[in-house]
Formats: structure tokens, C-alpha cells, sequence
């Protein structure tokens, strides 16, 4: 068996009477792109802050390179975070920075004990995995929709993390831009041999990266396969995806 | 039961909220790893960015007022007393409560605003998984450099109205600078002063943490925003007035 870095089972949250997620479980495994697929609304980003220890769920176990994330204390959780980066829907750029803090802040803050000079290096490498060297000293609000994300994923990258977990990196930009994100999640995948979680109701996304496909509906993982097997589908509730 | 209306239900609520978040600025401000560098930045932003606002409107109050001051004065034949009545009036209490409210108009807004932005982007989320505690990053920096710049721009805009107070007085007769500043502080005493002086660190307090809360809990889209930019203005300023009213019972207390 393949060597699994995130394991969930019975995971179940609810927002007052809105049952977002109940009884969910997933695995994803070593060296993996492993997409969630759902509606909007389905509990996808609810799921995802669930694993990095955002949203403390109801029930359930979340089991992240062997730990179980509710047991952790503040300085265990930090810890584990610097393995677990995570890509945030809205990006979440630091507005009043530029964009060098904004990539230097993770670096300094996980108290690393990093030189200027190694710090200025990480950053620079970690911009030219995205191929913006050149906006360095802009602010982020300078930058165009697919900047940002590219800029954003430069930033979850910058601690070099073994499992990385993308929330619709692909959601409000042009076809062509989405394609050029979809090709750099490979291509980093490929580089750093990093485990994924990509969240997406992109298709071509989808088709793009996903190793496997895990489709969220009703807060249950309804089924799961490869994106071959679940676009011949004939089931009432996935075939609106596949088309 | 006792019939209480949802409006009073909710202010209740949002004030027994407000105080949960008051109190854990106390139990987490004063843990290891205080963040200098941030709080230094916010002092100087919160202190600079409001100085020339407060600087022209107390040097426009102290004119004003001893303007205003001057026909019931020379009607009772006590003109001499202008410089002392108004230099109590700023001191105890149009410095210190003007300056609170235009910088709760000015710093309480701009706080609910950015950390209300900060929330709907999620870049709160962001600091929390880049192993930074944000509400002692964003809330207890903002907080206290409040809390301690308020004082600074008081005695600051005390200062500015008494110089206007000494050219309103100077609009109708003649009086040198040492002489003007010897009546105001013969009359002032420590009980005016020191009073006032605390009073101020509480305001400062009240617009900080305010502001925070609203922008900490700001709802969803960009309305949210804006909302939580405007309550943490209103409610400050409403907070300002309620402490001053129970500074001024208070200070009452030691009154000779
Ligand atoms: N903090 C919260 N408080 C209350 N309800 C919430 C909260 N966060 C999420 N929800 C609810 O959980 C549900 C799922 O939200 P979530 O953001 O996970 O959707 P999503 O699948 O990511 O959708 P999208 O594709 O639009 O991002 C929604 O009905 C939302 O209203
Ligand atoms: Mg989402």
C-alpha cells in the first residue's frame, strides 16, 4: 500500500442547522494530485480549513504525515503548517505589503533561523518557480487576477512543503491563465515531488492535474475514480460536471 | 418573563462580546512574543496620520471658545479670568474629549476597515497558518498603540488650544505670552490635570479595541466592510462619551 499523508474519516461539521459536511472521509496519498470536486456551497473550503486546523470540525478524525491535527497544541500545529501550505480561494495577499514581505513573512515568522541574504535567495527562487521575478518590489494590488495567484502560490512554496493544498486555484481567471496555474501545480508536483489537494470545479483544471477524483456531494464522499472513469458516468448527480 | 426588545437583546449581546474580547487582549497581550517591530509601525501610523486633523481643530476650538467666551465675561466685569476659564474648559475637558472623538472618527475607522478587509480576504486565515498568533499581530499592537498615542495627541492639542485661546485674547487687548500661560496654569491644579490625563488612556483604549472587534468579526463581502468601518466609529464615540461620564464621578470624588 501507498504511503498515506492525509487521512480523514467520519469527518462531520455543521453550521447551526446547515449540515456541511457529515461523515466524509478521504485519503490522499504520497506524491498524489488528489482533486475534490463539488458545487459551490458543497463545504469544500470548509473541508480544507478542517485539515490545516482553521475550523475545528464537530466529529471525526483528521490524521495529517501521521498526526492527528485536533490533538495539537499552537506550537505543534505551527509546526505542522510549515510542512502543509495551503492556497487561499481569495489569495489572501497581504494588501499593505509588498510583495517581497509578503513572501518573506512566512519565512520570518516560522521562526527559522535564516540570514538576509538566504532569506532574499528563497524568495527570488520561489518567484521564479512562477516566472514573476520582476514584481518583487510591487504591491499586490498592482498585480493582474492571475499574478496574484501565481504571486500567492510563490508564497505557499516558499517553505518548500511536502503536501500542498490549492482552494479553486483556478476560479475567476481567464481559460488560458487557469491552464498556465493547472500546468505549474505539475510542474511543482514534478519538482518538489509534493502531495496535493486541489480543490476545483474547473474541469479543465480538473483534467489537467487530477491523479484521482474525489466528488463531494451532500457532504458525503459520494464516489470516487479517475476523471476517465467518472466523465463516462451515467449518474444523475455527475454527469452535470462532465460536460 | 420580562419583556426585553431584540435591539436592547443585541446591543447587550455586542457588549458582553466586546468585553470577552477585551479580556482576552489582557490574558494574550502580555505572553512572550510581543511584536515590536508591528507595534512600533501602528504607533507611529496611529499618531502621525491623525496630527494634523487634531492640530488644526484644537487650534480652532481654543480661538473659538474664548471668542465665544468673551461677551458674558466682560457683561459680569470678569474679562482678566478668560485665559484661566478657558485654560480649565481644554484641560479638563473639550482637549481631551474632541481629540478622542476625531480620532476615533480617524484611527477607529481606518482599523475597523483594515482588519474588517483583512478578514474578508482571509488574510487573517493566512497569518494564522504562517505561524503568526493575528490577534496579537493585528489586535494588541492596534490596541495599545491606541491607547498610548491618544495621551500623546491630548496634551499635544491641549497645547495648540491654548495658543489659540492666547490669540483670541489677543484679538481684543494686549497680553504677553508669560503672563497668559501664568493665569492658565495658576488655576489649574493637579486634580484638573492628572484626571484628564488618565481619562484619555481609556478612551484610546476604547477606539482601538472597538475598531478591532468590528473589523475581527466583520461579516462577509465588501458591505461588511464598510459596515464594520462605520459601527466601529459610532460605537466608540458613544463608548468615549460613557467613560466620560464616569471619569468626571469619579474625579468628582477627590475634589477639595
Ligand atoms: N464560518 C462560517 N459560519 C457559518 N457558515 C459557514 C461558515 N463557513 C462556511 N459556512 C457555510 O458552509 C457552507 C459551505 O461553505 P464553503 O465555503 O465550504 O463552500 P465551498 O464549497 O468552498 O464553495 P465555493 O465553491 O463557492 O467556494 C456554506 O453553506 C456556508 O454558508
Ligand atoms: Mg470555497
Amino acid at each position: 500500500m501507498k504511503d498515506e499523508v492525509i487521512k480523514i474519516e467520519g469527518l462531520c461539521k455543521s453550521f447551526g442547522a446547515n449540515k456541511v459536511l457529515d461523515h466524509f472521509n478521504l485519503t490522499l496519498h504520497r506524491g498524489e494530485n488528489l482533486v475534490v470536486l463539488g458545487k459551490s456551497g458543497s463545504g469544500k473550503s470548509v473541508l480544507i480549513k478542517c485539515i490545516i486546523g482553521l475550523i475545528e470540525p464537530d466529529h471525526g478524525k483528521i490524521r495529517v504525515l501521521g498526526k492527528d491535527v485536533q490533538a495539537l497544541n499552537h506550537l505543534q500545529l505551527d509546526y505542522l503548517r510549515v510542512k502543509v501550505a495551503f492556497l487561499f480561494q481569495s489569495n489572501a495577499l497581504y494588501d499593505s505589503m509588498t510583495v517581497r514581505e509578503n513572501l518573506e513573512f512566512p519565512l520570518r515568522r516560522h521562526s527559522f533561523q535564516l540570514n538576509d541574504s538566504e532569506v532574499d535567495q528563497m524568495v527570488m527562487e520561489a518567484l521564479a518557480n512562477v516566472g514573476l521575478e520582476h514584481t518583487v518590489d510591487m504591491m499586490p494590488a498592482d498585480l493582474s487576477g492571475g499574478m496574484r495567484k501565481r504571486i500567492a502560490l510563490a508564497r505557499t512554496l516558499i517553505l518548500k512543503p511536502e503536501i500542498i493544498l490549492y482552494d479553486e486555484p483556478t476560479t475567476g481567471l481567464d481559460p488560458i491563465t487557469g491552464l498556465e496555474i493547472s500546468n505549474l501545480i505539475n510542474q511543482i508536483r514534478d519538482k518538489y515531488q509534493t502531495s496535493s489537494l486541489i480543490i476545483s470545479h474547473d474541469m479543465h483544471c480538473v483534467k489537467t492535474v487530477a491523479h484521482r477524483i474525489v466528488m463531494l456531494i451532500d457532504g458525503k464522499c459520494y464516489t470516487e475514480g479517475t476523471f476517465e472513469e467518472l466523465s463516462a458516468s451515467d449518474d444523475p448527480k455527475i454527469k452535470p460536471f462532465f460536460y | 418573563m420580562l419583556y426585553v426588545p431584540d435591539n436592547v437583546k443585541s446591543f447587550l449581546t455586542e457588549l458582553g462580546e466586546i468585553a470577552r474580547f477585551s479580556t482576552r487582549f489582557f490574558r494574550e497581550g502580555f505572553l512572550p512574543r510581543f511584536e515590536w517591530e508591528e507595534f512600533f509601525r501602528q504607533c507611529y501610523v496611529v499618531g502621525y496620520r491623525s496630527l494634523p486633523l487634531v492640530g488644526l481643530t484644537a487650534f480652532i476650538i481654543g480661538l473659538v471658545l474664548t471668542m465665544q467666551l468673551r461677551p458674558t465675561m466682560v457683561y459680569y466685569g470678569v474679562e482678566v479670568q478668560i485665559p484661566a476659564m478657558v485654560g480649565i474648559a481644554i484641560v479638563r475637558e473639550v482637549g481631551p474629549i474632541l481629540t478622542a472623538l476625531i480620532f476615533a472618527g480617524k484611527i477607529g475607522s481606518s482599523i475597523g476597515a483594515e482588519l474588517g478587509s483583512m478578514k474578508v480576504t482571509e488574510q487573517i486565515d493566512a497569518m494564522e497558518v504562517s505561524g503568526t498568533n493575528p490577534f496579537k499581530y493585528l489586535v494588541v499592537t492596534r490596541t495599545l498603540a491606541t491607547m498610548l498615542m491618544l495621551p500623546v495627541l491630548v496634551i499635544l492639542s491641549d497645547t495648540i488650544s491654548l495658543f489659540g485661546a492666547y490669540l483670541g485674547v489677543n484679538l481684543y487687548e494686549t497680553l504677553t505670552y508669560p503672563l497668559f500661560f501664568k493665569k492658565v496654569f495658576d488655576n489649574l491644579t493637579y486634580i484638573d490635570i492628572i484626571p484628564a490625563f488618565i481619562k484619555t488612556f481609556f478612551f484610546g483604549f476604547a477606539v482601538g479595541i472597538i475598531g478591532c472587534y468590528k473589523g475581527y468579526y466583520c461579516e462577509k463581502g465588501t458591505e461588511g466592510v464598510g459596515i464594520s468601518a462605520n459601527s466601529s466609529v459610532v460605537a466608540s464615540s458613544v463608548a468615549i462619551f460613557i467613560l466620560d461620564l464616569i471619569a468626571v464621578q469619579i474625579s468628582d470624588m477627590f475634589q477639595p
